[in-house]
Parts: structure tokens; C-alpha cells; sequence
């Protein structure tokens, strides 16, 4: 076996490279290349964690901007509906004003007139009834020869109109 | 390359040939074809890192596999250790790194090449125990720096009866003293063994091509080369776990020296 029949040949270069290489190893690899290598990885680790934590925030953000739209939209809308309400309330009341006016006018209207027809209907029935006296004391004078004055004959028309 | 009238030697790919002779201070350091596997790791993990390099906000693959690399023994140390074992990720991440791409460059085959064979450090007990016992060392320097003499609580583990007071401590000691020898041992044998069977293996398929008789091919040979298959996938996933077992196991001893159970 060279590894133990050697031993005392070769121990000394073993040796001697071996700490050459190793040290070099370590110091080159281990102490510059490996820190740089993981540097790399945990700034990896720490941007990607940042990220997340932005991305988090963002949202966070975001859910509070929908829920204050949310809360602004529900209030405008009831102010709107609010607003409606009033102009709605407004809107009827202004119609009743004026619709009531417009009734009042039209009953006085009317009323007038009712007034004015009870009138022309009273004179034109105290016409008819002059008339019809007179047209009555005509018609005996001329059927009967007999004299009726007005009076009487006004009298008898009355009392015929009153029987109807 | 076989040994002598064309036997094939399993332990031949263990051998350490020397490439350029060095001396210094009176010890032989010559670089060797370990030395080189040793450079070709740390070039391929040089490779491997600086494809990972690119920093980008969103990796690519080559970034990703380097990523999760790292944050695999990142996790380790966290899930062992605890917070405070993110100080430990670069001496774990280069001891795995190391292991695992000295494991796999031994696996290369560079041996279509004629003349060339792959040589897998790791199998050698010089290496591991060097590996071990940095693990060890940190463990200690550790322990101590952070405890002083508490440190020795470690060999009274909580609820133990003052009547095993002269036992305990000494098993749990000896536990600990013995895990630089457990982590270099069962490194340097997995891997010993492992390329060991590989070669016996390969070695009966090509003497059994080799062979007189006809029949020695399909009855021999091809068995063989199909066993050679699964052992070097197995193989791989032995080179994996190996490196992931001292890994953890240096977390675990790590997590020892820092909590103190």
C-alpha cells in the first residue's frame, strides 16, 4: 500500500502542498468568493422581501382608496337622493300652491257666473212674466171683449207659472 | 499502466511518482502527481466559484448550482451551530469543496490518455489527516477561545450521576480525542477501497479478454464490466457523502466547541 510504504518519502510535499492549495482554498474561496456569493443571495432574500413588503403596502393602499370611494360614492349618493327628495317635495308643494289658486280663481269664476245666470234667468222669467200677462189680457180682451187690467192679469199668470 | 508482465496492480494508482524534485529547509518537497491533483482541485474550484461570480439579481444555472452549493453548507452550519455558525461556512465550505472536488477529479478518466492516471488525493493518509485535523484544530481553538478551562464540561455531559464521575469523563475523552482519527480514517478508507475495487474489477475484464480460452470473455468479462458500472456509480455517490459526512461532522463537533452540548 504507497500510502503507508510512502509515508515517510512523500509525508513532507504532502504536507507541504496540501497547506499551499488548502490555504489557498480558504483564503481565496472561502474568505473573497463565498462572502461575495452569499452577499449576493441576501440581497436577493432582502429585495424580494422589500417587494413583497411594497407590494403588501400597495395593497393595503389600495383597499383603503376602494373603501373611501366606496364611503364618498354612498355619500353622494345620498345627498343626491336627498336633494331630489327636496326638490321633489318642493316641486309638489309649488304645484298645490298653484293648483289651489288656480281652483280658487276658477270657483270665483264660476261662481260669478253662476251669479250672473241666476241673474239674466231672473229677469228673463220676470220678462216672460210681464209678457205673458200682457199676451193673457190680449187674448181675454180679444176672446172675451172683456177689460182686464194688468194687475189682474199679472195675477192670474203668477199664479198658473207658480202651479207650473 | 500495469505492472510488471502485464499484471495489473490495484494499489499502482496510489503510488506517488515525483514530477519536479524540490527541497527545502532539508525536507523533500517535490511536487508530485498528488501536488498536481492537489493545483488541478483548486484550479477547477477556482473554475467552479468564479462561474458563480456574476452577481446577477437573477442567476443562471452555473450561478445557481454555485449558490446552492454554498447555501447548502450556509443551512448546515445554521441547522447544527445556530446562528453563530455562520462564522465557520468558509472553513466547512472550503474543507467540502476541497474533499468533494479531490473525491470527483479522481474519478476523471484520464486514464484514455495512455500513460496518464487520475490520482485521488483524498485517498492518501497523509491528506486526510492534515484535513482532519484542521476540523480538530478548529474545534479546539474554538472551544477554548470561547470557554477557557469550561471547555472541559464538554466530558461531563448534564444529568450525569456523581457515582460515574470517574467514568464518564473518561469515555467521552476518549470520544473525542479519537474523532480527528475517525475523520482522516474513514475518509482515506472509503476512498482507498472504493478505487481499490474499481481497479480489481477492471482488471477481470481486461485479463479476461485477454484469456486463452474463449468462454473467459462472456463468462468472465462481461459480469464483470457490468458489476464495474454500478461500483463506479456507486463510487461517485460515495465521493458525495463522504465530502457531505465530514462536513457535518465538522459542523457537529464545531457545534460542540461553540454550545458546549
Amino acid at each position: 500500500m504507497p500510502q503507508i510504504s510512502q509515508i515517510l518519502a512523500t509525508y513532507a510535499s504532502q504536507f507541504f502542498w496540501l497547506l499551499i492549495v488548502f490555504g489557498l482554498i480558504y483564503f481565496t474561496v472561502g474568505r473573497i468568493m463565498l462572502p461575495k456569493v452569499e452577499a449576493t443571495m441576501n440581497a436577493r432574500d432582502r429585495k424580494i422581501a422589500d417587494d413583497l413588503a411594497a407590494a403588501e403596502h400597495a395593497r393595503a393602499e389600495a383597499n383603503n382608496l376602494g373603501d373611501s370611494g366606496a364611503a364618498d360614492l354612498t355619500a353622494a349618493r345620498a345627498e343626491a337622493q336627498a336633494k331630489s327628495t327636496a326638490a321633489k317635495a318642493k316641486a309638489a308643494k309649488d304645484a298645490d300652491a298653484r293648483l289651489a289658486k288656480a281652483d280658487a280663481e276658477i270657483s270665483a269664476k264660476i261662481a260669478a257666473a253662476d251669479a250672473a245666470l241666476a241673474k239674466a234667468t231672473a229677469k228673463a222669467l220676470s220678462g216672460i212674466e210681464a209678457m205673458a200677462a200682457e199676451a193673457a189680457a190680449d187674448i181675454v180682451a180679444k176672446v172675451s171683449g172683456a177689460k182686464v187690467t194688468s194687475a189682474q192679469a199679472a195675477k192670474a199668470v203668477k199664479a198658473v207659472m207658480s202651479h207650473g | 499502466m500495469a505492472g510488471e508482465s502485464g499484471k495489473i496492480d490495484p494499489m499502482y494508482q496510489f503510488k506517488i511518482e515525483p514530477l519536479a524534485q524540490l527541497e527545502l529547509a532539508g525536507y523533500d518537497v517535490s511536487f508530485t502527481n498528488s501536488s498536481l491533483f492537489m493545483v488541478l482541485v483548486l484550479g477547477a474550484l477556482w473554475l467552479f466559484m468564479a462561474g458563480g461570480m456574476k452577481r446577477e439579481m437573477v442567476p443562471g444555472r452555473w450561478q445557481m448550482a454555485v449558490e446552492g452549493a454554498t447555501g447548502f453548507i450556509n443551512n448546515m452550519l445554521t441547522a447544527n451551530v445556530g446562528p453563530e455558525g455562520k462564522k465557520y461556512v468558509p472553513l466547512v465550505f472550503s474543507l467540502f469543496m476541497f474533499i468533494l472536488m479531490a473525491n470527483f477529479m479522481g474519478m476523471m478518466p484520464f486514464g484514455i490518455v495512455p500513460g496518464v492516471h487520475p490520482f485521488t488525493i483524498t485517498s492518501h493518509l497523509t491528506v486526510t489527516a492534515v484535513l482532519a485535523l484542521f476540523s480538530f484544530g478548529t474545534v479546539l481553538v474554538v472551544g477554548f477561545w470561547k470557554h477557557g478551562l469550561h471547555f472541559f464540561s464538554l466530558f461531563v455531559p448534564q444529568g450525569t450521576p456523581w457515582w460515574l464521575l470517574w467514568l464518564i469523563p473518561v469515555i467521552e475523552l476518549f470520544s473525542f480525542m479519537i474523532r480527528p482519527f475517525s475523520l482522516a480514517l474513514r475518509l482515506f478508507v472509503a476512498m482507498t477501497a472504493g478505487h481499490i475495487m474499481m481497479k480489481v474489477l477492471a482488471g477481470f475484464v481486461i485479463n479476461g479478454l485477454n484469456a486463452e480460452a474463449a468462454w473467459v470473455p462472456l463468462i468472465v468479462s462481461f459480469p464483470a464490466f457490468l458489476l464495474m458500472i454500478g461500483i463506479t456509480l456507486l463510487e461517485l455517490l460515495v465521493c458525495a457523502i463522504q465530502a457531505y459526512v465530514f462536513a457535518l461532522l465538522t459542523s457537529l463537533y464545531i457545534n460542540d466547541a461553540v454550545n458546549l452540548h
